[in-house]
């Protein structure tokens, strides 16, 4: 059912026949840019975001402190299976959902917990009383400090939101500077076969809704670690 | 009717005398205006980027409609369904069917105000559909049965006092003074209803034509949970939310997270291409669509105020303006408050009934100058009030401003005129503030100036003789 | 320069001492000062309640008294607006939309006139007192005033100058908005003197007597000790 779209069109068509806006007041010329829409205009605009690798590493964890992420960067895949172990024995894990990753497998080889898999689909109480959500993700933004996850990387929709703990391992080669590179990344990887699901998280859930104090934790995880390794 | 205008005196009026509740809402602000500002600072230019984000809304809406439809084409190819509702009822009843005909039980929505424009809730919980607000700030007002105070911060109006009192009377829970205590009670609660619910209904903060997505921005993680679990998804969205390409999201997410609330990014944002697809592990069965209508095409053809379609529903209008933070949400009596609802209301709903919204403003420009995609909102306002007072003028003002053009049209007159005022300025001392003060609107609370006992011209002609 | 005085309705009725400083400060940096007398209105009250056939026939008069002026000064950042912003709005598409613009290109707000136009920030005033500065919406929002009066004011010997929180914000005048919403003018006009109290200033000044006639009303009913004077005052001051 089709609804009103024949309508809805002809009112905006008519609305919009010879029948031109002012444009906007704008100081500099945008109207180039803002056609060929490559997404580089912006950044002439949007905060810097450094030029090598290691400056980037360096604001996305200067970022991650003032959103309370928790960012981990390990030089071996050993040593961050020992970080693991640790937070599951300090946080007093019990169950544990993660997906089928090369990352998040090798980080997860020998741990001794049950693990609910989500790659072949999962019961959603089962997911729901997991401690903690394991996943890798697509790439880490520097400009914004956060990563963008998606059905691929992530184990499906839920698996990096229900449990209250997300812990994500990503690599220094997934870093990108700004969200246009992330888009672009999106492009490039997954062509015309978009996964349903693409999420930008920047540090562990919160609200401002009582009386605009921010407040941590609210419905989605508490608490965000990102391990990164070389 | 009148009575809209009269309402809005009389909230106002409540609102403005509770000097507590004002300093309230200016606290809840400042902290806003301080990280909002520090954001600001660190765009490399934020002028250049409301400039870029003015120009990519006036070229999504001056072509809306092959945005919609490449949107339309990109997202229904991957099995989702899109519908075209012309007004709220439309929207109403196809979201009801879609419940129907699942045999839906439990509703879970994220934060919509698209909803609370169509008075969504209303109708499904009157077929006997239980539905819960999941985002805080809407779950707080559902459960005191109030509307949004704010576009973004629905409950901003209430103390954490308030908060506690009403856990405690609607769900059991303990008494507590802390914001964090009282959040986690709403995430119990939340939890259940998310992993139950057969439907979810969220909002639309952008709609992507290049790729057919939706993209919908949030804090708490609650839309996300709304859109992962249940079988089925319905987004709502206003036509005008369509962008052109995927980047331009780049420039809108950080713009949308700086002028709503301070933030350099907002916690999740997240982009839906369609339901489940073949070899996913979750995600809803079914993703519906609704674009909705209700006479946004009737601004659209209004050329003058189009730009009022580009709103991003920032909420950073109603952050500064002087008026929203004296007489706070409810004194509007309409969906969308602040200088954005009081500019794009008489087009939505009448002029004649709600033009006094646009009267009911100084006119200080703060929202133009707030508005991340720079529409020139309380320009707007004096277009809204020429078109009201050429359409539907009050006869009273009609008459004093033909006079008053009569006499200023004739310099004569209005050095006659000016005589009479002084003649008149003792009179009116004598019922100074009393009821037959015609100035006690102003004396009331302001002393009010002594006309002096010359004029300038009159002083000017004496000094200076002939001189012109 | 010849310069013609534009004197705001209210002005020349309810605050002639701020013209005659106009006159004082222009006349004292050696320019001659023109008065068209013929001048009424700028016809801004019925055009900001919609009426801009009633507005039109107010502008007609005022464009005809200073059709032949070389420049013209008003000490009002509110009804230099409405002639150099609204103007050619008002007169869109109308037989006279030229003289509309023409007049609107040469009209300037008094300090940005000293400031902008002259090249001038220093015109010898003095002027002892902790002065706070309101700054009027159409003069800082429309023309972009702003730092303008604060250079001026920078080198008014004896002055100290102390920023309020709430500078930038309206003072609730808005014209008939000020009786047609009183309870919300009043709100607005209590934040405003609220923030010029906590300078500790003794005086307040703006560039538009409309937003004084505002703060003053409610300064003057609260029996406050802080005087309010436009801005021309004090630079006329010695």
């Amino acid at each position: 059912m089709t609804g009103g779209r024949a309508i809805i069109l002809g009112r905006i068509r008519e609305a919009l026949h010879n029948n031109p806006a002012p444009r906007p007041h704008t100081s500099h010329s945008q109207s180039e840019a803002a056609a060929d829409h490559n997404g580089h205009a912006q950044r002439e605009w949007l905060p810097k975001v450094g030029e090598t690798l290691s400056e980037r590493i360096d604001l996305f964890a200067k970022i991650s402190e003032g959103l309370t992420t928790e960012f981990h960067r390990v030089p071996t895949m050993a040593a961050a299976r020992d970080l693991i172990t640790k937070l599951a024995t300090e946080s007093g894990w019990k169950k544990i959902g993660s997906h089928s990753h090369h990352d998040v497998d090798a980080l997860l080889e020998g741990i001794d917990l049950p693990i609910v898999r989500t790659e072949k689909g999962y019961a959603i109480d089962d997911l729901e009383s997991c401690d903690a959500g394991i996943t890798g993700c697509d790439v880490l933004v520097a400009q914004t400090g956060g990563i963008m996850v998606s059905v691929e990387s992530a184990g499906g929709r839920a698996l990096s939101v229900l449990p209250p703990h997300h812990v994500v391992i990503a690599r220094t080669s997934q870093m990108v500077p700004d969200l246009t590179a992330a888009f672009q990344h999106v492009k490039q990887k997954y062509g015309k076969q978009f996964p349903s699901f693409l999420s930008f998280i920047t540090g562990p859930s919160r609200t401002g809704d009582i009386e605009r104090i921010l407040v941590l934790g609210a419905h989605g995880p508490k608490r965000l670690t990102v391990v990164l390794l070389d | 009717m009148a009575t809209q205008s009269a309402d809005f005196q009389t909230l106002s009026r409540r609102y403005t005398a509770d000097k507590g509740f004002r300093a309230f809402i200016q606290k809840g602000m400042s902290g806003y205006y301080k990280k909002r500002d520090q954001n600001k600072a660190n765009f490399q230019d934020w002028q250049g980027a409301r400039d870029l984000a003015a120009e990519i809304k006036y070229e999504a809406i001056n072509h809306l409609d092959k945005y919609l439809l490449e949107f339309e084409a990109k997202i229904t190819a991957r099995g989702a369904k899109v519908f075209w509702a012309q007004n709220a009822e439309a929207a109403r009843d196809y979201i009801l069917k879609v419940a129907q005909e699942n045999n839906v039980r439990s509703i879970i929505k994220s934060k919509t105000m698209t909803s609370e424009e169509i008075h969504l809730n209303d109708a499904l919980e009157k077929r006997g559909f239980g539905v819960f607000e999941s985002d805080l700030g809407e779950y707080i007002v559902q459960l005191r049965k109030e509307a949004p105070f704010h576009l973004v911060f629905p409950a901003m109006h209430l103390t954490r006092g308030q908060i506690s009192d009403l856990f405690q009377k609607e769900l059991g829970s303990e008494a507590t003074d802390e914001p964090e205590k009282l959040t986690m009670i709403a995430r119990d609660v939340m939890r259940r209803k998310y992993c139950e619910a057969d439907m979810g209904i969220s909002g639309t903060n952008f709609a992507v034509a290049e790729t057919g997505m939706i993209s919908i921005t949030e804090n708490e993680g609650n839309a996300r949970l709304t859109t992962s679990l249940p079988k089925i998804h319905v987004a709502l969205l206003g036509i005008e939310k369509v962008l052109p390409k995927l980047e331009d999201l780049s420039l809108f997410l950080p713009m949308l997270a700086t002028a709503g609330a301070g933030q350099t990014m907002t916690c999740y944002n997240t982009m839906y291409a369609g339901p489940r697809q073949p070899g996913e592990p979750d995600g809803p069965e079914q993703l519906h669509i609704v674009l909705l209508d209700n006479r946004r095409t009737e601004l659209l053809a209004d050329a003058e105020q189009r730009d009022s379609l580009g709103c991003i529903r920032c909420g950073a209008c109603l952050n500064v303006c002087p008026i929203f933070k004296n007489v706070g949400g409810y004194s509007y009596g309409t969906t969308y408050g602040g200088p954005i609802g009081s500019v794009i209301t008489p087009h939505l709903r009448g002029l004649k009934d709600w033009k006094h919204l646009s009267a009911a403003s100084s006119l200080c420009g703060a929202c133009t100058e707030a508005c991340p995609v720079k529409i020139d909102l309380h320009h707007h306002l004096l277009q809204n009030r020429r078109n009201g007072a050429k359409s539907a003028p009050n006869p009273l003002e009609k008459v004093s401003f033909g006079g008053f053009s009569l006499m200023m049209g004739h310099p004569a007159l209005y050095r006659l005129a000016v005589v009479f005022g002084r003649i008149f300025q003792p009179l009116q001392g004598l019922v100074n503030g009393t009821i037959l003060d015609p100035l006690r609107a102003w004396t009331g609370s302001r002393k009010f100036p002594t006309l002096a006992p010359q004029s300038f011209h009159q002083q000017w002609k004496k000094d200076r003789g002939g001189k012109k | 320069m010849r310069i013609s005085l534009f004197i705001p309705c209210f002005v020349d009725q309810l605050y002639p001492n701020v013209a005659w400083s106009v006159v004082r400060v222009l006349e004292g940096l050696g320019h001659e000062v023109l008065f068209p007398e013929s001048q009424s209105c700028c016809g801004q009250p019925p055009f900001n309640s919609g009426y801009w056939d009633e507005s039109r026939s107010a502008a007609r008069v005022t464009m005809k008294a200073f059709r032949d002026a070389e420049v013209v000064v008003g000490p009002s950042g509110s009804c230099v607006t409405m002639i150099k912003v609204f103007y050619p709005d008002l007169f869109k598409g109308e037989p006279d939309e030229l003289k509309a613009r023409e007049l609107a290109a040469k009209t300037h707000e008094f300090s940005s006139f000293l400031v902008n136009v002259l090249g001038v920030t220093d015109v010898g005033a003095k002027f002892d007192g902790k002065v706070t500065f309101h700054d009027g919406c159409h003069g800082l929002r429309e023309l972009g005033i702003k730092s303008e009066p604060r250079a001026l004011l920078a080198n008014v010997k004896g002055l100290e100058l102390v920023e309020m929180c709430e500078a930038e914000t309206c003072c609730g005048f808005g014209g008939t908005f000020a009786v047609k919403y009183a309870p919300i003018s009043t709100a607005m006009d209590e934040v405003k003197c609220a923030s010029i109290l906590e300078t500790g200033a003794d005086t307040v000044v703006s560039n538009d007597s409309s937003c004084l006639m505002q703060i003053r009303g409610m300064l003057e009913k609260e029996k406050s000790a802080v005087r309010s004077l436009h801005l021309a005052e004090i630079l006329a001051s010695k």
